[in-house]
């Protein structure tokens, strides 16, 4: 049929159980149960309640994917699984899972990292990494620019966030405007009537001695106590909080910061591919600003569709098959979940 | 046949292999904070130990706890995925019935308790007579601490950690501390009905409870705890 490598990848590193099943640079099945739902009412993802999930959607997950994908289990040639960073927890039951089909069924096991698996899932959409790419990783739980010369073994990281996640600050910035969790999109949809320029949010670790000492780090806690701030201070005024105003004025603030370290990195570094990831890729202001930005600098933005943005098994497969055809030597069967891996260790 | 035994409810990560007359091998690692990491290997080398593949392999047996319930799922999880994975029947058992079976095998007859580390100053309980025809549950499994259990419960000989871990409330050690893979498969093959002996290997077979078995949902007995995760995950850099 083909010599390209046929892969199931498992992600459980948080509330999405995916399986994706990939051959070499195409996709051929994204399946993902998510407990979302379940979380809504606590504000935040519920650790147990994450795992639970996973333990009760995994098999029916993978049968699902296999099905859809047409794809026997013998056929495949490696199986690979998020094995950090993540909740604990909810890494063990994907990585246990993932243990077990290569033992089972006698193929190769490869634990890699969420945050590589984020980059390595344009593959399947945009075809093979331009090395180096410039990668920027925007989610609820993080925030990083990485330099990406090779996705299976190479990745540094340029610089993150030293508080709040992107994502996070969408989600802090969200309650305060009452709209549900997760925020993200609905501050997106709030911000699309609104005008954002009317509030002049801070702009974190933009400004002089920051930007020799933090160039590519990013905060965002400040500008969320400021929004929550400006919000109290008409509550108290008695005066009615124009949503969609700080919904714009706030993700302005957010998009704008990112989009100009993301470029100055690519010129320092010589870069002219910028590929963004992550749930908050999905912001329809991040792709505008960002492709504006990149069209006058000369750099070929890449951001795969949002379903792909988000966690999912795809990415994990994607990034298993170029484990593969590089010939990346296996993980052991001993392999451990790492809740805190480090960016830069894209194979445990 | 060749049965494959899983339990990780207890210290004791723990795999055993039957074929119908005994147990071939059994592979036990003591690590209460790793269950994911030694399970997979412990199976493989089981396997190795009884000359077996992974393929030989015809029914899966797992340790639905109650037990903590991180380590819990791994052992759940690890046995429904590799009988999926080669279409095979898989089935669940109380594992607090493995430690009074292996009590039992090991002669103690009369009533025992069984009283498992639950965390949280708590243990994992339930009450067995063991008769000549083998341990039969008396009461459900609960989550107490060990002090409030009734007391003619804690009267009584009392096999896992309880004991060790609550020497004032459970007085009277007796029978193995941890659940062991062998005595899992066997009080399994004892259970499985005679007539199953060629199952046909097509597809995932669920089997539900009844036959004296338990189904394959985790014996959790607690709520989760309803705190959203710690606000970020953030910083990855190396
Ligand atoms: N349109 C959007 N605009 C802004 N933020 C968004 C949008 N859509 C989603 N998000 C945010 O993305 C985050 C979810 O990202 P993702 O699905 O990658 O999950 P995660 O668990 O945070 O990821 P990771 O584990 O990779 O850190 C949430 O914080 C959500 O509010």
């Amino acid at each position: 049929m083909s010599d390209e490598p046929l892969v199931l990848g498992i992600e459980t590193s948080c509330d999405e159980t995916g399986v994706g099943i990939v051959r070499g640079q195409t996709l051929l099945v994204d399946t993902v149960a998510s407990s979302v739902d379940e979380h809504a009412r606590f504000g935040g993802v519920v650790p147990e309640v994450a795992s639970r999930a996973h333990l009760e959607a995994m098999i029916p997950t993978i049968e699902r994917a296999c099905r859809d994908a047409g794809v026997q289990l013998r056929d495949l040639d490696a199986i690979s699984v998020t094995s950090g960073p993540g909740l604990a927890g909810a890494l063990l039951v994907g990585v246990a899972s993932a243990k077990a089909l290569a033992l089972a069924l006698g193929k190769p096991l490869y634990g890699v990292n969420h945050l590589a698996s984020h980059v390595a899932v344009d593959i399947v959409e945009h075809g093979p990494l331009p090395e180096p790419t410039m990668a920027m990783l925007v989610s609820g739980g993080h925030s990083s620019l990485l330099l990406v010369p090779d996705v299976t073994n190479d990745v540094r990281s340029l610089g993150s966030t030293m508080d709040d996640a992107a994502g996070e600050a969408f989600d802090k910035v969200a309650r305060v405007l009452g709209l549900p969790f997760p925020g993200g999109p609905h501050v997106d949809r709030a911000a699309r009537d609104g005008n954002r320029i009317a509030i002049d949010f801070p702009r974190g670790l933009t400004t002089g001695r920051d930007m020799e000492r933090h160039r590519f780090d990013f905060s965002f806690s400040g500008l969320k106590t400021a929004v929550a701030r400006w919000v109290e201070t008409r509550h108290r005024a008695g005066e009615s909080v124009p949503v969609a105003d700080v919904a714009a004025s706030f993700q302005e603030a957010v998009v704008d910061v990112l989009t100009r370290k993301a470029l100055l990195a690519c010129k320092e570094h010589d870069v002219d591919h910028l590929l963004i990831g992550g749930g908050v890729a999905a912001n329809s202001r991040l792709r505008a600003l960002a492709e504006e930005r990149c069209a006058k600098a000369g750099v070929t933005l890449r951001v795969p569709r949002p379903g792909l943005c988000t966690d999912n098994g795809a990415m994990v497969a994607a990034l298993g098959a170029q484990m593969v055809s590089k010939g990346r030597e296996p993980s052991d069967l001993g392999l451990p979940t790492d809740s805190s891996m480090p960016v830069t260790l894209v194979q445990a | 046949m060749l049965l494959l035994a899983i339990d990780t409810s207890t210290t004791a990560i723990t795999v055993g292999l039957h074929d119908g007359t005994s147990v071939v091998a059994e592979e036990t690692t003591l690590d209460a904070r790793a269950h994911a990491e030694h399970l997979a290997p412990g199976i493989s080398a089981a396997l190795r130990a009884a000359g077996a593949a992974p393929g030989d392999v015809t029914d899966v047996v797992v340790g639905i706890g109650p037990g903590p319930f991180t380590g819990l799922r791994v052992g759940i999880v690890t046995g429904r995925t590799f009988a999926f994975a080669l279409g095979l029947p898989v089935r669940g058992l109380t594992s607090l019935d493995a430690l009074a079976h292996e009590a039992w095998t090991d002669g103690h007859r009369g009533d025992l308790l069984v009283a498992t580390d639950a965390r949280r100053k708590e243990v994992y309980a339930a009450a067995y007579a063991l008769g000549d025809d083998g341990a039969a549950r008396a009461s459900a499994p609960a989550v107490a601490r060990a002090a409030d259990l009734p007391p003619e419960l804690r009267a009584l000989p009392c096999a896992g950690r309880g004991p060790s871990l609550y020497p004032e409330a459970l007085p009277h050690a007796a029978g193995p501390l941890d659940v062991s893979g062998g005595a899992l498969a066997d009080l399994a093959v004892r259970r499985l009905p005679r007539d199953t002996g060629d199952t046909p290997a097509t597809g995932l077979q669920w089997v539900d409870p009844g036959h004296g078995f338990d189904g394959l949902e985790p014996l959790y007995l607690r709520r989760p705890d309803a705190a959203p995760a710690p606000p970020s995950k953030k910083s990855t850099l190396g």
